[in-house]
């Protein structure tokens, strides 16, 4: 065996590769077309960046198409994100048929390869639509949301599950994010890339390097929270945390890292609300970073001692497993899929407020054995559950239930 | 007597695919409700899924009900009583279903308000579709067990010696049913099959479980 999987195998064993090959055998030559509006940027494109190859490497004639649209377009799809994850967005007429005409302008591009595959997955609401443009399809329409959509904002959901009742199955990350719909709905976690700039390891001299150029002092403990500027994330809580962690460790740093604030305005509000709590003190640092900084992220990750996901409200939490990965024990609030992930006293701490967080932290900074330990179980929790390989293993049989039938049993031969 | 020559064991391997079925619980007499419907492969994930699932290797209590009732209810008599449920116990999950929603009925009838949760904490029930294929690897004799079942994946020992008391006449694991094809001769190693119980380890502490008895037998 020669490629990418190859590679993986150095990091999840032969048995885990072996058994996606013996998966996949009954998949062959079938055609498979993901569709997404993106190929950079953005959790769904790496996701596919990879799983496409890894399924064309097991023999499967795997395609990825994109649907391009105006800015209209983005901001519709945009507003269908937010209120899909319950904000209170009114979307227009005039911009929903926007919406629709853009996916049709699509379509005839993308037709003889969609109404010729054998299974289509079209990722979150952006090409929805053409299900229903393209009547003659031939193969099992599935709709892959990568969304919390636990509560949604109705009237746009109505919209959307207009869209999405007419598929033939919907895969969902959480059990929590399923909705009503008349037709089978898989479940499947998210996973992280063991070989991305964002996970691979990095060397010291790199990661030494990065964090100076931050003016982060590597000689003293770190205190880190990677995630967006926004109020159910917590940005607020984890310096009140820090500040009473402090009071017992006076050499502590806090580094706040996320997303450049752009056209969002709720993230300038927050990210103004982070600063005036900040208070300018130098142990505090504030980083803006853009979209693709995944390696300072990663080496943020690899130097920080104790890292925090203090959300309040979260879908699962991909810088959770991220920071498991590199051996840190996580203190994540008690949601959504950090639960999944952090096992209380066992992965990390899951806390509620910032004195517990700090409590947590506190303890973690004196019991450095401690840390470690929780620290290696955290990575080998990541390795035996939320890699690629893993997601991929659940897409194959996925694909393989819905080739075979739904009976509560499926033996290939 | 001689032994007639048996079949080769096909070594198989197993994948769940989780599937969601919009049915979920606030409170106990919900959950209640719903178990008493409840599709029986629901019940299978819910006891028997979690060992292919992501879960973590040491969890404080072995099926998806018991966790519900400790975190969500921060009911710790109701957990500790649903967490000694052992499906092996019961190999038709009708019966598996009874002595559940009896031990529900029970606690219900001794509590002064129906144990409730907050809205983020809802038992969602899930059920699954297994997938089985082919790892066309086969053991020819009873000794190769004890070179085989080291490298066969968790999933495949779940496939084995799990899944097997569903298919198997006398609900007993797949390792014991060829053993028995063999007129007689290994009964001593599958009695001492039976004693393995399945449900309190993980699937990698129970594949070794399994190397050990097979190499303490054959004597390698």
């Amino acid at each position: 065996m020669t490629g990418i999987l190859e590679r993986y195998s150095e990091i999840v064993g032969w048995d885990v590769i072996d058994q996606l090959h013996q998966l996949a055998a009954t998949l062959k030559g079938i055609k498979v077309v993901h569709v997404n509006s993106t190929r950079r940027g953005g959790g769904v494109a790496e996701i596919l960046a990879k799983l496409v190859p890894l399924k064309q490497e097991l023999g499967i004639d795997a395609k990825w198409e994109v649907i391009e649209g105006n800015e209209e377009f983005y901001t519709c799809t945009k507003n269908f994100h937010n209120a899909l994850q319950g904000n209170k967005v009114t979307i227009p007429d005039s911009l929903l048929r926007i919406y629709e005409e853009t996916v049709a302008s699509n379509t005839a591009a993308l037709e003889t390869t969609l109404t010729g595959a054998d299974i289509v997955f079209i990722h979150d609401p952006q090409p929805l639509p053409l299900l229903k443009l393209l009547p003659e399809r031939k193969g099992k329409w599935i709709w892959r949301c990568h969304i919390d959509v636990s509560r949604p904002y109705r009237p746009v959901w109505k919209y959307i599950r207009s869209l999405v009742e007419g598929y033939d199955a919907s895969i969902f990350s959480l059990s929590a994010f399923a909705q009503p719909l008349p037709h089978t709905e898989y479940l499947i976690s998210p996973s992280i890339d063991p070989l991305s700039e964002k996970n691979i390891e990095l060397d010291a001299g790199e990661v030494q390097e990065i964090i100076s150029g931050f003016g982060i002092d590597q000689g003293r403990p770190i205190m880190l929270q990677v995630s967006r500027f926004d109020r159910f994330k917590d940005p607020v809580g984890v310096i009140q945390a820090f500040r009473l962690t402090k009071k017992f460790v006076p050499n502590l740093q806090l580094v706040l890292a996320g997303g450049e604030a752009t056209d969002d305005p709720e993230s300038t509000a927050v990210l103004k609300e982070v600063r005036l709590a900040s208070n300018n003190d130098n142990d505090i640092h504030i980083l803006l970073l853009p979209a693709d900084a995944h390696r300072k992220i990663n080496a943020l990750q690899r130097s920080a001692d104790i890292v925090m996901q203090k959300s309040t409200r979260e879908g699962f939490g991909l810088t959770v497993t991220e920071a498991m990965w590199k051996g840190k024990p996580v203190i994540g609030g008690d949601t959504g899929g950090i639960r999944i992930q952090v096992v209380n006293h066992h992965t990390g701490f899951l806390v509620k407020a910032p004195e517990g967080a700090a409590l947590r932290a506190r303890y973690l900074l004196f019991h450095r054995n401690r840390l470690k330990e929780m620290g290696e179980k955290a990575k080998q929790f990541v390795l035996d559950n939320f890699l690629l390989t893993r997601h991929l293993r659940e897409y194959l049989t996925v694909m393989v239930s819905l080739l075979h039938g739904r009976g509560e049993r499926i033996t290939l031969e | 007597m001689m032994v007639k020559v048996k079949q080769s064991f096909e070594v198989k391997d197993c994948a769940l695919a989780a599937i969601a079925t919009g049915k979920h619980a606030e409170n106990l007499k919900e959950l209640r409700n719903i178990i008493v419907t409840i599709q029986p492969s629901s019940l299978y994930y819910h006891f028997w899924g979690q060992l292919l699932r992501p879960r973590f290797d040491d969890p404080e209590y072995n099926n998806d009900f018991a966790i519900w009732a400790r975190h969500a209810l921060h009911d710790g008599i109701l957990a500790e009583r649903l967490g000694m449920l052992d499906p092996v116990e019961f190999p038709d999950l009708e019966d598996l279903r009874r002595e559940l929603v009896d031990i529900i009925e029970e606690h219900l009838d001794d509590s002064e308000i129906v144990p409730w949760c907050h809205t983020d904490q809802q038992y969602h029930f899930i059920t699954s579709q297994i997938v089985v294929f082919n790892t066309n690897k086969t053991i020819e004799r009873p000794r190769e067990l004890v070179k085989a079942v080291p490298s066969m994946t968790r999933s495949s020992v779940f496939y084995h010696f799990i899944d097997a008391r569903r298919r198997t006449f006398g609900n007993m694991d797949d390792f014991s049913a060829w053993l028995y094809g063999f007129n007689n001769r290994y009964v001593d190693l599958c009695n001492l099959l039976s004693t393995v119980d399945p449900f309190f380890s993980t699937l990698s502490e129970l594949r070794q479980q399994l190397t050990d008895l097979f190499t303490g037998y054959f004597g390698e």
